[in-house]
């Protein structure tokens, strides 16, 4: 069997191996790449699979990050109990919002996640109080202790990432290779035909919605305990437009194309900025040659001259 | 400061806001009713704008008027080249569908605004104001009679004046260009049908790359008019395109008129609702309204059923 | 040329050749300036050079001081390799961008640790900045020396490796101005402050502070960061205002004070405000003439005072800024002068903190912050040409002079300096208790 859950355990593998072997900088990267990969795999859950572009996954991402550092901060809460009130708060702000947005479709979908998560990135501020407004919450590293392990120090925390990484991953695939899975591939590529066959489209997408909410809601949690900061700036647009991009990059609707996306583009970013401090030029060049020339990004490449049966 | 002039301060500051708005916005809808193309980069045309007011006026180094009266004719036709460009090379080859044109677009936004940031670099500059009159404003007061006094703060400038009355000019003379003159009824037959519109012998290719140029020059004229009043940064279109935006949509998406009745809705309620409430509640609010109308109301609060 | 012993690394203590050439090195700046930099480095216990990551407020809403923190830490260096470098080595200063945002600076703090391999960081300014980067560098045992002026580093809100030795913090300074305020300018006070950590700092020290010099705040305004347009926030002040106190920073200052002037008009309450709200603007642009008559707080005279010492003159001179405090190539470009000197100093206690720690490698960055914490007093010098100062060990934060400017004639006249005294507070946490 499967092939696919070879490939994808052989990539864990991979980077189990390369906990041992990375330099101390490069470790540091891949524990972060592998963290926002799961804000990317979630994305392309919705992007990819679905085929809705939503440019508000911010929100659901922050609603992770400030689910479990809040907790933290204002209670001194442990990090697993608050990892788990982020991940819950995060599907909760996907389910509400996925029953608002998805009474449209197209363009307005769009627009309408980009205004809530505007909305929730101004409440932050406008709660400057708990959430320390756009100055953000330092989490201590006292507190990111786990069982008796140090969640701040590199090791553990490259660990943690791979898990959490490993986790979506296996995930997605799985849910991808289920008759749901099927389903909303289905509503991608004709949601009229979906719904004729006798599929409770609104249903299924709003399954869509919140589980890629979900795994937005893991990255984040994920990232503020690991790395000890949760601020206003993950709540901006651009942390809406990033996980489009690493889908785009790395291949829509592929189980690796997140990843992938994430690993390249991180390191496409670090290394333009030491050449200009206008940097962010790297990710509109990218942006505007992806949709011209390679609609399917890496993955989509993979696809087409490797593996045609690629998930 | 009282209720009364409060409110009447908070008028005058709605109407500039609502008249930049509204040229702004006017080429966000117009862009979109006739291309169908949600059009992300357009806040980074206005800030083009107002960085290029700043490059004619210090290129030209004339007289504040003379050099901003250049500004306001080369700037925005400079921009709407660019956008006709950007038109040709970009939209045209993703067949203007609406999705990936935003992709595009946020990507047309970052090499803007970074391109800005290399060239003109990361501070805020000023442009002189080609005239400058402080019109202080009376209020009246019931003290042993009515009476009449200069409160702090209530006043207006002859610029700011000046920036509305262009707006209105600008906007009318749009208006009659749609109505009356064969360019117009070319964009308005596109809008209609482009299909039909290309068969019966419209260029619409040309038409598309006209409208996008204008849209941009809109935004563009906009940034020119604020800029000596707000100075030139290369991060100033993020906060306009969000205005517009919920101008446009407020007003109904690609209908002109609905756009001019929201921007000035949105423009002075900006100003009233900020006088009780925080200017960041004031913008929550705005946003949400925006996508309760798009998701209960998709038309617009002016806009007519069914597009 | 002189001929020098070249060491290779294995060359140890007692070698012959070594003492000779530390001998060599101690015959003065003078001969040392004279030799090639490989040649000057030559005789220190490694010739690998001293690495400085600053880090930078390149673009993002910092970028007007990021650009003169650049250009002062670059002077700065410079003077110090001039003289011979740390410790007889050369000093290397790293860049890297932050764009003035909190995520990308703790980013940032990992990359100077890892892969520049710094010895230390320095140079961060913005409060939010600085809070989400401090942690990291205390996770990765880096000195990180801030140059902010935020109160986060003496609240205790911060590590036992984040010092701030350099620049006084807000709430000394908001202290040092109240007695002058309440004094010389009015009694009822509105403030106008920016809404974040920044502006909190003066939000929340400047009322008690009035309030002991029998003075009262009357109104708070605060302003959200990416405001661009400020006449609705004016219209909030009350009418029986006396002195306005305002403070802003951010691409916005200009109109700010631009449509500060234009809503007063000809009757105006008296204007107390922190250089920082046109910090980098140039003080006769156009609008800004109502500031004739207004009083502002600078952390150090943009303009060369007549009692100007010979220490300003030199700094001036090696930054390349003239006496109206703009830069000597371009007078439009104005410098943020009354933060930059910060950068400075900053330097140059990372040098005495070396050189007192006997620092070698990274190995001995805790000696560095334990020698830092034992300065205490700094007298005014080349080498801190603002003034004098004390650094409080304990709380990591440094205390100095303020300095009260008038505008008059379109230039900054200094009329009032407050001692050090005046700015000082019991402490709020020590630091030197904390474990590394």
């Amino acid at each position: 069997m499967r092939r696919d859950y070879l490939v994808h355990g052989a990539l864990l593998a991979a980077l189990l191996v390369a906990h041992f072997l990375l330099p101390a900088y490069h470790h540091g990267v891949m524990a972060r790449v592998m963290v926002l990969a799961c804000f990317a795999i979630g994305y392309n859950v919705l992007f990819g699979y679905t085929g809705l572009l939503s440019l508000g996954h911010a929100l659901f991402f922050a609603a992770g990050m400030y689910g479990a550092g809040m907790p933290m901060h204002l209670w001194g809460t442990g990090p697993g109990a608050a990892f788990a009130m982020g991940v819950l708060a995060a599907t909760l702000v996907a389910l509400v919002v996925g029953a608002l947005a998805l009474r449209t479709a197209g363009v307005a979908f769009m627009i309408v996640t980009l205004m809530f998560a505007q909305a929730g990135y101004l409440a932050l501020l406008l709660a400057s109080r708990w959430t320390g407004g756009d100055q953000g919450i330092v989490i201590a590293q006292a507190q990111r202790q786990l069982w008796s392990i140090d969640l701040s120090a590199e090791g553990p925390r490259y660990l943690a990432a791979l898990v959490l990484f490993g986790v979506c991953l296996i995930a997605s695939l799985a849910l991808m290779r289920s008759r749901r899975g099927r389903v909303l591939i289905a509503i991608r590529e004709n949601e009229e035909r979906a719904r004729l066959l006798g599929y409770d489209t609104f249903a299924m997408k709003l399954m869509a919605v919140t589980l890629s909410g979900t795994f937005a809601g893991v990255a984040g949690a994920g990232y503020g305990i690991l790395f000890g900061y949760v601020g206003a700036s993950f709540a901006t647009v651009q942390y809406s437009i990033y996980p489009l991009l690493w889908v785009l990059l790395g291949g829509a609707g592929t189980i690796l194309g997140p990843f992938l996306g994430t690993l390249f583009m991180y390191y496409l970013v670090d290394t333009a900025s030491d050449l200009t401090s206008a940097y962010l030029l790297v990710v509109g060049v990218v942006l505007i040659l992806l949709t011209l020339f390679a609609p399917g990004g890496i993955g989509g490449e993979l696809r087409r001259r490797l593996w045609r049966a690629m998930p | 400061m009282e209720f009364g002039p409060h409110l009447m301060l908070a008028v005058l500051e709605g109407a500039l806001q609502a008249a930049v708005l509204a040229l702004m916005a006017s080429g966000l809808s117009l862009v979109f009713g006739v291309m169908r193309v949600v059009n992300v980069a357009h806040g980074e045309f206005y800030m083009l704008g107002a960085v290029g007011a700043w490059g004619v006026t210090s290129f030209l180094g004339i007289s504040p008027i003379l050099g901003f009266a250049a500004a306001l004719v080369v700037a925005p036709v400079l921009v709407g080249l660019l956008a006709a460009a950007v038109d040709v090379t970009v939209l045209k080859r993703l067949s203007y569908d609406p999705e990936r044109t935003i992709v595009a677009t946020i990507g047309l936004l970052y090499v803007l605004q970074q391109a800005t940031l290399m060239t003109y670099g990361a501070d805020a500059r000023p442009v002189a104001e080609p005239f400058s009159a402080r019109i202080a404003l009376p209020w009246v007061e019931w003290k042993d009679g009515l009476q009449l006094f200069w409160p702090w703060g209530l006043y207006t400038t002859g610029y700011r004046l000046f920036v509305i009355a262009a707006a209105v000019a600008v906007l009318v003379g749009l208006g009659l260009v749609m109505k009356h003159t064969r360019l117009g009824l070319m964009m308005r037959a596109t809008q209609a049908d482009g299909e039909i519109a290309a068969a019966f012998g419209i260029p619409v290719e040309r038409v598309y790359a006209m409208v996008f140029g204008l849209g941009a020059g809109l935004a563009a004229l906009a940034g020119v008019l604020i800029v000596p009043i707000t100075q030139a940064h290369y991060l100033m279109g993020g906060d306009a395109l969000l205005m517009s935006f919920i101008v446009v949509i407020i007003g109904g998406l690609g209908s002109l008129g609905g756009t001019l009745v929201a921007a000035v809705l949105i423009g002075l309620s900006e100003g009233v609702i900020s006088v009780f409430f925080s200017p960041t509640l004031a913008k929550i609010l705005a946003t949400l309204l925006v996508a309760f109308v798009l998701i209960f109301r998709p038309q617009g609060l002016f806009g007519k059923a069914a597009r | 040329m002189p001929k020098t012993p070249i060491l290779r690394p294995e060359d140890t203590i007692h070698s012959p050749s070594r003492r000779a050439a530390l001998r060599t090195l101690g015959a003065g700046g003078a001969a040392a300036a004279t030799l090639p930099l490989w040649a000057r480095y030559a005789g220190a216990q490694s010739a690998a050079p001293i690495r400085l990551g600053f880090e930078m407020h390149a673009t993002g809403i910092g970028a007007a001081y990021g650009r003169w923190y650049e250009r002062t830490s670059i002077a700065a260096v410079k003077a110090i390799n001039a003289a011979g470098g740390i410790n007889g080595r050369e000093v290397v200063m790293v860049t890297e961008d932050d764009g003035t945002d909190p995520k990308r600076a703790a980013e940032v703090v990992e990359k100077f640790a890892t892969q520049h391999k710094v010895d230390l960081a320095f140079g961060t300014l913005f409060s939010n900045v600085v809070m989400a980067a401090a942690p990291r560098a205390g996770e990765l045992k880096m000195p990180y020396f801030v140059v902010s002026e935020g109160h986060h580093v003496a609240s205790g809100k911060l590590n036992r490796w984040t010092v701030q030795p350099g620049i006084t913090d807000v709430k000394s300074q908001v202290l040092a101005m109240a007695p002058f305020v309440a004094g010389n300018l009015g009694k009822k006070v509105t403030m106008i402050y920016p809404d974040y950590a920044f502006g909190y700092d003066h939000r929340d020290n400047f009322p008690p502070a009035m309030k002991a010099h029998g003075g009262e705040v009357i109104a708070q305004i605060a302003i959200p960061p990416t405001e661009t347009s400020f006449t609705k926030y004016f219209a909030k002040i009350p009418r029986e205002t006396e002195v306005i106190y305002h403070v802003l920073v951010g691409p916005a200052v200009l109109t700010f004070v631009k449509e500060m002037g234009e809503f007063f008009g000809p009757s105006r309450p008296e204007i107390f405000g922190f250089i920082d709200s046109i910090e980098a603007v140039d003080l006769n642009s156009p609008g800004l003439e109502f500031l004739e008559g207004t009083y502002f707080w600078e952390g150090n005279p943009r303009y060369a005072q007549k009692d100007q010492t010979a220490f300003d003159k030199a700094y001036r001179k090696a930054v390349g800024v003239d006496d109206n405090g703009a830069s000597v190539a371009d007078p439009k470009d104005v410098s943020t002068y009354a933060h930059m000197f910060g950068c400075w100093e900053t330097l140059y206690i990372i040098k005495q903190g070396m050189e007192a720690a006997g620092y070698k490698d990274a190995g001995d960055r805790q000696k560095l912050i334990e020698a830092v914490e034992e300065i205490g007093k700094i007298p005014a010098s080349d080498q801190h040409p603002q003034g004098d100062k004390v650094f409080n060990g304990k709380t990591h934060q440094v205390f100095g002079h303020q300095y009260v400017s008038k505008v008059a004639k379109g230039r900054l006249d200094v009329v009032h300096t407050s001692t050090i005294e005046d700015g000082m507070y019991p402490d709020e946490v020590d630091y030197t208790t904390q474990s590394f």
